[in-house]
């Protein structure tokens, strides 16, 4: 279980997050909607201490950690439990794609390299991507790229996924087979957090949806009661603009 | 050209290269590897932004490349012995041209690093490595392939101003052809003899580099 508290960061005057907090249950799939600019992102890099917020804690595995100040080796160990999926993929550009996903296990978790491989391996089997193993990314698509990231981020079998808009780069005919990789993932018990456009992966794909706007949560629901009757004026709102399109 | 010429030329040739061989390349080959190893630490602190360490990096690399390596020679040849350091000639030359290796390839190194996707140092944390890891095993192997021209020119650069080392009494190729010269007075051939070897060594090079550059090219 994930408890995220308070967690506040601003960049000079404008204030990103206001004051986030939810809990994410184990084998949970959240999705995290709401226009560009309301703060998503920001809160997974916080979550993730790739930025440093300027308060807020986050209790993980039994363990309290300070999102504004942790020491280098709390960090450490707490992104080793973690998974993260860029919007942009970030695959090693000198690795292979088997490598790209055993990298992390051989060099930060000192398994060995046998066991390591037959890992990676059963990863890029999950993501459909096994028969690319020796591929460099550059010769990926952008959809290949992603569903390796994704295979790279679940080997170490990680307690949550925080997944940053991972179809946003792609193109359009692309994102289903990362939207697949994904909601198999999730029918597997995957603890999830994603921050997405994809309202057809928010609907099927997750358990409950969080809706944010300007730094704080406005509406939070199970995924049913959100797409047929949200609450709050600003869900109602944000629903219409998107069938608007 | 007469035969007599001639003839003192090709006499002339293996003494040069030789001189090449136990001189020149040694120091160019010596110079280059302190310096990359220079140049990479400069540019980690840099990057790392390390408080002190990386004030001390932009203040070195601005003085080697704000004054003549002529200067710097004399420097630490005949000026250093004044307050009491003396070094032979070729330790010198060592010292003075990896130092100046070290300054501007830093820059190169430091734009090198730059050019790798900042994402991927994100995602290399994001997998549990350190920053030293992800240095290591993913940003400067990709930087390196970014760097490699540009470090080429600049070993090719080194190559040629060895002859400044000359001017410390290093008998280098330079000092060699004045010598031979100097007993038949043929200056102008001799220097241009002088003139081939190091076109010799850096066509040899180029033609590494460019051996170097396709295999890279091929991994990718």
């Amino acid at each position: 279980m994930i408890e995220v508290m308070n967690i506040q960061k601003r960049f000079g005057e404008k204030e990103v997050l206001k004051d986030v907090s939810f809990r994410v249950n184990d084998g949970d799939v959240i999705a995290v909607l709401g226009p560009s600019g309301s703060g998503k992102t920001t809160m997974l890099r916080c979550l993730s201490f790739l930025e440093t917020a300027d308060g807020g804690k986050v209790i993980f595995d039994g363990k309290e950690y300070d999102l504004h100040h942790s020491s280098k080796k709390d960090i450490l160990n707490y992104r080793k439990k973690i998974g993260f999926v860029f919007q942009n993929y970030q695959l090693f550009g000198n690795k292979t794609a088997l490598e790209n996903v055993t990298e992390g296990l051989i060099i930060a978790r000192k398994m060995d390299k046998k066991e390591a491989v037959d890992r990676g391996m059963k990863a890029l089997e999950r993501v459909g991507m096994l028969d690319h193993k020796d591929f460099y990314p550059s010769r990926l698509s952008g959809g290949q790229q992603q569903r390796v990231a994704i295979a790279r981020a679940m080997v170490s079998e990680p307690g949550v996924i925080f997944f940053d808009e991972p179809t946003s780069a792609l193109d359009p005919e692309l994102t289903g087979e990362v939207l697949n990789v994904m909601e198999k993932l999730a029918d597997e018990g995957t603890t999830m957090v994603v921050v997405t456009h994809e309202m057809e992966f928010a609907r099927r794909g997750a358990d409950r949806v969080i809706l944010m706007e300007d730094g704080l949560i406005v509406e939070e629901d199970s995924s049913d009661v959100f797409f047929t009757s949200p609450k709050t004026d600003r869900a109602k709102a944000f629903l219409e603009g998107i069938r608007g399109r | 050209m007469t035969e007599r010429i001639l003839q003192e030329l090709i006499e002339s040739f293996p003494k040069l290269l030789l001189t090449a061989l136990k001189v020149t390349v040694p120091l160019t080959a010596i110079s280059f590897t302190i310096g990359i190893m220079i140049a990479l630490m400069t540019a980690l602190v840099q990057i790392a932004k390390i408080p002190v360490l990386r004030q001390l990096a932009r203040f070195y690399v601005w003085i080697i490349r704000g004054t003549p390596m002529l200067v710097q020679l004399f420097v630490v040849y005949f000026g250093l012995p004044s307050i009491g350091i003396t070094m032979s000639a070729f330790p010198s030359a060592i010292i003075v041209l990896s130092l100046s290796v070290g300054a501007y390839c830093s820059e190169t190194i430091r734009g090198a690093i730059e050019s790798v996707p900042k994402g991927q140092l994100e995602a290399c944390y994001c997998v549990g490595m350190t920053f030293p890891q992800a240095m290591r095993r993913v940003i400067i192997p990709q930087a390196m392939t970014a760097a490699f021209p540009p470090l080429s020119n600049s070993l090719i650069g080194l190559v040629k101003d060895t002859s400044l080392a000359y001017s410390i009494a290093v008998v280098e190729i330079m000092a060699q052809a004045q010598r031979i010269a100097s007993r038949t007075y043929d200056y102008f051939w001799l220097y241009l003899e002088a003139g081939l070897i190091y076109l010799i060594i850096c066509t040899l090079l180029t033609w590494i580099q460019r051996l170097v550059e396709r295999r890279m090219e091929r991994k990718r």
